[in-house]
């Protein structure tokens, strides 16, 4: 559980988080949104304890990260932006390494080193040094790092930033294979990977949250947005006029060639009655379908309307 | 305690698994063994030239060689400790390895007296090292070992010293070179201070860092010069650990 209060943060003048709330429970994935320099590193690195917050307050499983820091870091794995990798070690004795650190019982680390090692696909390349590893093996070091104290909070900044589509593909498998019983947060501004692993999403903007949801929530909303794309090759005079005329249509917005925008009255089927129309009309029906707007399109409205 | 060892463990596993450590060791012993055969070599001259047998007072192995020995290993001391220290912290914060270590459950005091701890694991190697001459010196005759004590007593508070300072440096920047010149030019103003007034009473010759060595160096250990290298090398850890706190903070 992860509990996030008014949490604000300053750079000097700059104001870089401000007032961000929200709550995730055990088995959460929460997809945390923005464009560069939105604040969502810097909201991590909050949370992680990494720095304290102007303002506000974070709670890890019901501990304070301020007031009980060492208590709340040991329920966290943290993978930064950059993964904090010491180059000149091995994988095995890196994470033995951050096993140490993160104070993972003496019976315990054996386990839980050879179960990220798998599970991240690193068991054969265990004895090699770090900083002969390829970018796409280094990350998956960063991933297991952030795993090997069993963390109830995973926390991950960007983890396919910077990797090739098959490693990118291949991290995101990993990434939703981890979920269950733990609470993912995961910034990215890839928005597919959202909808591929995410049960939730949070949109930020310039510091402030400007959209909270739960993806399956959002995408029934996307659907049911309700408005119709029609395209016809005949796209004469009076066409308009037609449509408008069908029961329950309640707007026509053209495009260019031919295609109009079509609103319905609220909660009215109308796409038999358009058929019919443009059919009987000889109207030579070339496309009609749901306007589904991508979460693409709520992000850009959810930062522009913010913007403006 | 478990978390302490951990870091002054992985400390001395990057010296060693690097060559640094091991060009710095071996370019302190063959300097400091070069000057040391050079004063043994003047010794040995002293002994053996009959104008010089009067002083006998002066002509003894401690003054001749050891005391000279010493003032070289503390010169080279301020040379080579910038560059054991230059990498404690300056290279976490260039690999974004800063922000596992303060993520982790586990104190930024901890974090400092660890690598403060494995610099001086290689400090004492390193005097260790040096002293092999020194029993070199049973061979021509017998030097006083209880001056020779306390001089090294001496050598490791002064070089604990430097390193405090040069972790200090290490924590303000996250370029090496950065760090090591800082210390470097610190260390040296703390040394020369002490010249530019004799007095050891005045201000300036208190703060110098040498001048509280040379009692040590004729083989009094003095509270006074305990507690001056003491004090400095809590002031360079507290203010590396405010460096890393406050950053944090900003
Ligand atoms: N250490 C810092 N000092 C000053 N400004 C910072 C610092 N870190 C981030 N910022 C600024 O805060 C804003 C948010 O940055 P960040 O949290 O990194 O955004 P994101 O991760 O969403 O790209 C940006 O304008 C950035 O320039
Ligand atoms: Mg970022």
């Amino acid at each position: 559980m992860v509990h996030v209060h008014n949490l604000t943060k300053r750079y000097g003048s700059l104001v870089a988080v401000e007032n961000l709330s929200f709550r995730l429970d055990r088995g959460d994935v929460l997809g945390f949104l923005g464009p560069n320099g939105a604040g969502k590193t810097t909201t991590m690195r909050i949370i992680t304890g990494y720095m304290p917050p102007t303002k506000g307050t974070v709670h890890i499983e019901g501990v304070d990260i301020f007031d009980n820091p060492l208590q709340a870091k040991k329920m966290i794995g943290y993978l930064p932006e950059t993964p904090p990798l010491y180059l000149d070690m091995t994988v095995a004795e890196y994470l033995d390494f951050v096993a140490d650190i993160k104070q993972v019982k003496r019976k315990e680390k054996k386990s839980r080193i050879f179960y990220v090692l798998e599970k991240c696909g690193l068991s054969d390349v265990r004895k090699r040094i770090i900083g002969h590893l390829s970018k796409g093996y280094r990350q998956r070091v960063g991933i297991a790092q952030a795993l090997v104290n069993n963390p109830s909070v995973l926390i991950l900044d960007e983890p396919t930033i910077g990797l090739d589509p098959l490693q990118i593909i291949e991290i995101r498998g990993l990434i939703k294979s981890l979920s269950g019983e733990r609470t993912v947060i995961l910034s990215t501004h890839i928005l597919p990977e959202v909808t591929m692993i995410c049960s939730k999403v949070v949109i930020i903007n310039e510091g402030k949250m400007v959209l909270e949801e739960s993806l399956d929530y959002l995408s029934e909303g996307l659907r049911n947005s309700g408005s119709l794309l029609l395209r016809v090759r005949q796209n004469g005079e009076g066409v308009k006029e037609k449509i408008m005329s069908v029961n329950g249509v309640s707007g026509v917005k053209p495009g260019s060639s031919g295609e109009f925008v079509i609103t319905p009255s609220e909660g009215v089927e109308i796409r038999e009655e358009l058929v019919r129309l443009v059919v009987e009309n000889d109207l030579g029906l070339l496309e009609l379908r749901p306007l589904v707007s991508t979460l693409e399109e709520v992000f850009m409205k959810a930062i522009s309307s913010e913007g403006n | 305690m478990k978390a302490f060892y951990t870091i002054v463990k992985r400390e001395l596993r990057s010296y060693f698994a690097s060559p640094l450590a091991y060009i710095i060791l071996v370019v302190f012993q063959v300097i400091s063994a070069r000057f040391f055969f050079l004063y043994l070599q003047g010794f040995l001259q002293f002994q053996f030239d009959p104008s010089y047998q009067l002083q006998t007072g002066e002509l003894n192995l401690n003054n001749l060689v050891v005391l000279p020995y010493f003032g070289t290993i503390s010169i080279v001391l301020l040379l080579i400790v910038p560059l054991i220290t230059m990498r404690l912290i300056a290279d976490e914060k260039k690999n974004y390895t800063a922000e596992l270590l303060f993520t982790s459950p586990i104190r930024i005091r901890t974090i400092v007296f660890g690598k403060f701890t494995a610099s001086l694991i290689l400090l004492i190697i390193m005097l260790l090292l040096s002293s092999i001459n020194i029993f070199v010196l049973m061979v021509h005759g017998n030097p006083d070992f209880g001056a020779v004590f306390s001089g090294y007593i001496g050598l490791f508070l002064l070089g604990a010293s430097f390193l405090s300072v040069g972790i200090f440096a290490s924590s303000l920047t996250e370029n090496q070179l950065i760090a090591a010149v800082i210390s470097f030019g610190v260390l040296l103003l703390l040394w020369l201070v002490g010249a530019l007034s004799d007095a050891e009473s005045s201000v300036l010759g208190y703060i110098s860092v040498i001048n509280h060595y040379e009692d040590f160096s004729k083989g009094l250990i003095e509270l006074k010069d305990v507690v001056y290298y003491l004090s400095l090398i809590f002031l360079g850890l507290f203010l590396t650990y405010t460096s890393l706190e406050s950053e944090r903070w900003r």
